[in-house]
């Protein structure tokens, strides 16, 4: 079991390679990387990232193995995992409809 | 010091605050009191809808159309302050005899001066993306419109100040001043108000001010509850509910109604109601009652499953034993009139209220006839009921 | 299909309190349920990095052996079957007992992703709630720029992960929290351009009553003060961040001298080149589930709104008790004490063996190491003219990106006089977050410094039937109803 923990796994976000290890959560390995925003605000579109770091503020939102709005700071990083910048309401703000919402109306 | 007034609003939620205004537009000197802060009863639970669509045709359609019309023409240069929407209400029945019912219904309507289009289920998602395919059928109104109702109050007060008016928060009315039968003022918790009327406008506590002068209001408190979820790119376009919502509003029973509401904002969260349920002013969340409406939203919206809801508020409709609100002096205390009871349409009718009312107190002929809303109306029977 | 948990006792939060309450609880003879939302036990105070080396690496961390105690106690009592331990897991809604003599239901729910949880729900004739705090905000200009962290994020990356939010960084704020996450910064290997303190550390030593009942807290002191020397970071009191710089993340601030009330000295601004601002206020607890519960709750020293109990941890429901932040923010050693407290009471209450030796020393301690958290309060206060340095374009609410100015538009020209009704026309508190993080500021502006907020102010904002974001699917499916 000790073994498992820190070992180096890779991430992918935006279909870019991320470095990570296990036991980091999902915002630790996009802020080693240097990655300090992945999603823009509803109404003036500026970069949000990290910001309680304890799940709170849900400042940290993003899409996770397809699950949206996932707060990165508690997410734990798992090999292989794919993560999307930007949340729903971005996706869709403009007229269009979200990925997620339309894959699931087809699916009824 | 005694402050004088022509007329003591007391509440300062929808229907307060249209009264204020229109008093004051009317040239007459207003006080309103408030005892807690602006439009902090059910004005502040309240989704903001003007319907027509699900008025029982006779006097609470007339009104409806009447507000209506003083939404648009009175107020219609005010309307942006108060993100006045006109989006539009989608009715949808899941059978075949909710489907019949609803074309009977929406033949009636049309006579009745209320705009509807039948639509058939095929055509529902023309309206509505993600409406579930297993209704039977729809009607759509495009006179269904929604306002922010804190917006609303807020600059209906706003504009009363600036025609005079003073408006006074945190203020709570102790008893009602007398001379003889008349009522001639109010006593307050910072002083009392000498006025030639006082309007009763207390919502779901009007019953309470109404005993300040030893008559009797059957108005009571029917609870709701609204759900609100998460911020969403375009989800819901207009208003939709079931057919049974109707239902729903004039129906009496104490226990849970719940019937499927849903629709979205400005903001892009979306509020799921309804619930209606006799149980005084508890204001504890009900988990059973929070679990219907996200069933029944889930019901029509079946993509809806996954989405969070972030927050659930309450809010007590004021109801009278007929559904329909008062409207006038009353008889038994005269100088006390009173402006409320609208139950789950305040918002919606507050301004025809508003106007109707000014009309009635500055003695000129009201648009609309009051008799239906008179405050005496009510029978013995029906007032026992109410305070038993 | 869900799987009801019946237990004599749940324990929410496992931090500092929840580990003492559920270990001391179980050994005590009562079943344990424990519901906690990180992924390992120990809360804000103990983050560590989940290594087996992570558990030794922390000399830094006072109380670190009584960590190691309270996890390895935890690891043998779930072993034995005493204590079941639902880890990354949120309590979505509290229903108090229907009747005396039913349990208290906890719904809980997965704190990431979607599976379903199981067991769920968890039926317990006793809580101990112990939901800890978070980081007190401010806003000031530019603090939702990226590259801006509550101070106790930038400590969770440091010590939960070992990352460093910054390769140059600015700690600002009020209280001694400042201290260790500057030391630990720089100890990462950032560069600590300087800790700006909004009070003065003498005011500490104005309050003696305080120190001398926590006499480890000056040694503590001593010790920093030299780190701080060595590390070469700038101490800087009475000094406040007045705006911070930046197009797309944080590239610089401008700092300023404060006077006693918080308002900056014109004519003491330096800008200086940062990229991580940890911006820190003290910490303020989580409410909603003592609220649910229909616990009584009041103001502390700090303006923060805490559960009301008694000297034996008890709130004003029965069955229900509260310790650590809840009860008054305080620190781990305190919330430790207060965990432990709380259980041998519930464990009396439900007519266990009563241990009133200890109880009684247990008490006797918690009423020194209050006197000294009230101390740090009144050492520590949120400056009051701390809205001074905001204009009306910063943001107030981050979830609804509500500005200053629109809030101000509301006090001013639309007649909200209170947090609730500035709220309902601006909507700052709206969002995702429901006002956890700007609610207290927003308070302030509400009240414009007319008055000081009371808890009829402040405990209708702290009330979220929904403590946690529930999706449609999970609340329509619950037992009793069908589609």
């Amino acid at each position: 079991m000790a073994d498992e923990l820190e070992r180096p796994i890779t991430l992918s976000f935006d279909g870019g390679p991320i470095p990570a290890f296990v036991g980091d959560s999902v915002g630790a390995a996009l802020a080693r990387a240097g990655v300090r925003s992945w999603r823009t605000t509803r109404r003036t579109g500026r970069p949000r990232g990290l910001f309680c770091g304890i799940g709170i503020c849900h400042d940290c939102l993003l899409t996770v193995d397809g699950s949206p709005n996932q707060r990165a700071c508690l997410v734990p990083a798992v090999d292989g995992m794919e993560l999307r910048s930007g949340t729903w309401a971005e996706h869709g703000g403009s007229g269009g409809s979200p990925p997620g919402l339309t894959q699931r109306v087809a699916d009824d | 010091m005694t402050h004088t007034a022509d007329v003591v609003v007391v509440g300062a939620g929808a229907v307060g605050a249209a009264c204020a205004y229109f008093l004051a537009r009317a040239g007459l000197r207003v006080f309103v009191v408030e005892r807690d802060a602006i439009a902090s009863g059910t004005t502040s639970a309240c989704e903001g809808n003007l319907l027509v669509s699900d008025k029982e045709l006779g006097p609470e359609l007339a009104l409806a159309l009447y507000s209506r019309s003083v939404w648009r023409d009175d107020l219609a240069e005010h309307g942006h302050r108060w993100e006045f929407e006109a989006k539009g209400g989608l009715v949808v029945v899941a059978s075949e005899e909710g489907a019949q019912t609803l074309s009977a219904l929406a033949a009636r309507q049309r006579e009745a001066g209320i705009e509807v289009s039948e639509v058939a289920c095929a055509d529902l998602r023309d309206y509505e993306p993600y409406l579930t395919p297993s209704l039977a059928a729809g009607a759509f109104y495009p006179q269904d419109a929604q306002v922010q109702p804190m917006l609303l109050v807020a600059h209906l007060l706003r504009m009363a100040r600036k025609l005079g008016a003073t408006v006074r928060t945190h203020t709570e009315v102790t008893g009602l001043r007398r001379t003889g039968d008349r009522v001639t003022g109010v006593e307050t918790s910072t002083g009392p108000v000498a006025a030639g009327a006082v309007l009763n406008a207390a919502g779901p506590w009007a019953g309470r001010v109404a005993r300040l002068a030893d008559v009797a209001l059957p108005v009571l408190p029917r609870r709701g509850f609204v759900l609100v979820t998460e911020p969403l790119p375009r989800v819901v376009r207009h208003k939709v509910y079931a057919g049974e919502y109707v239902a729903g509003v004039v129906s009496s029973d104490a226990g849970l109604q719940a019937s499927p509401v849903v629709e979205g904002t400005p903001s892009g969260t979306i509020l799921i109601g309804s619930s209606r349920e006799r149980v005084g002013f508890d204001r504890r969340a009900s988990l059973p009652v929070l679990s219907s409406l996200a069933r029944n939203a889930v019901a029509l919206f079946p993509t809806l499953r996954g989405v969070k809801a972030i927050r659930s508020y309450v809010g007590f409709r004021p109801y009278c034993p007929d559904h329909l609100p008062v409207i006038g002096e009353d008889r038994r205390a005269p100088g006390l009139w009173h402006a409320g009871g609208h139950e789950g349409a305040g918002i919606g009718l507050s301004v025809g209220t508003g106007k109707l009312l000014a009309q009635a107190l500055l003695g000129t002929t009201t648009d609309l006839d009051l008799t239906p809303f008179a405050p005496n109306r009510f029978t013995a029977d029906q007032l026992e009921a109410a305070h038993g | 299909m869900t799987e009801t948990l019946r237990t004599r006792l749940a324990v929410v939060g496992a931090g500092p309190a929840g580990l003492a309450a559920a270990t001391t609880a179980a050994r005590a003879g009562l079943s344990v349920v424990l519901v906690d939302a990180g992924e390992q036990p120990g809360g804000q105070y103990w983050r560590h990095r989940p290594s087996s080396t992570g558990r030794n690496e922390h000399r830094a961390y006072h109380d670190w052996r009584t960590f190691l105690r309270l996890a390895s106690e935890l690891d043998g009592l779930r072993d034995g079957g005493r204590v079941h331990y639902l880890p990354a897991t949120q309590v979505w809604f509290l229903d108090p007992p229907s009747r005396p003599g039913q349990p208290h239901v906890l719904r809980l729910s997965p704190v990431h992703g979607d599976a379903a949880t199981r067991p769920n729900p968890v039926e317990a004739d006793a809580l101990v709630l112990c939901p800890g705090g978070y980081d007190r905000q401010l806003p000031v200009p530019g603090w939702d720029l990226p590259g801006v962290m509550a101070a106790g994020g930038v400590q969770a990356l440091l010590k939960g992960h070992g990352v460093a939010a910054g390769r140059r960084a600015i700690v600002a704020g009020t209280g001694p929290f400042l201290l260790p996450v500057a030391t630990g910064l720089a100890a990462a290997g950032v560069e600590v351009v300087s800790i700006c303190e909004a009070g003065a550390p003498s005011a500490w030593l104005r309050r003696p009553a305080g120190l001398v009942a926590a006499p480890s807290k000056l040694v503590e002191g001593a010790g920093y003060a030299a780190v701080l020397l060595r590390r070469r970071i700038r101490y800087r009191p009475r000094t406040a961040i007045l705006r911070i710089h930046g197009r797309d993340a944080v590239e610089a601030v401008t700092i300023t001298r404060v006077d006693r009330q918080g308002r900056p000295v014109a004519g003491t601004e330096r800008r200086l080149t940062v990229d991580l601002v940890a911006l820190g206020w003290g910490f303020t607890p989580s409410l909603e589930l003592i609220i649910a519960a229909g616990a009584e709750t009041r103001v502390d020293l700090d303006g923060s709104l805490v559960a009301t109990v008694d000297d034996w941890q008890r709130s004003s429901r029965p069955g229900v008790y509260v310790a650590g932040e809840a009860t008054g923010v305080g620190g781990a050693r305190l919330a430790v004490l207060e965990g432990e407290l709380a259980a041998l009471t519930a464990a009396d209450d439900a007519g266990l063996p009563s241990m009133p030796g200890r109880t009684k020393r247990l008490r006797r301690t918690i009423r020194r190491a209050r006197a000294f958290a009230r101390a740090m309060h009144l050492a520590h206060p949120v400056p009051p003219a701390w809205s001074a340095w905001l204009d009306d374009e910063t943001t107030v609410c981050r979830c609804e990106e509500v500005t200053v100015g629109d809030i101000r538009q509301a006090r001013d020209e639309l007649g909200a006089d209170d947090q609730r009704t500035v709220k309902l026309l601006a909507r700052p508190g709206m969002g995702w977050c429901q006002g956890r993080v700007c609610g207290y500021a927003t308070a302030c502006l509400a009240a414009a410094s007319r008055r000081v907020l009371d808890a009829a102010d402040l405990r209708p904002l702290a009330a979220r039937p929904l403590a946690a974001p529930v999706s449609l699917g999970d609340l329509a499916d619950l037992a009793g109803g069908s589609a």
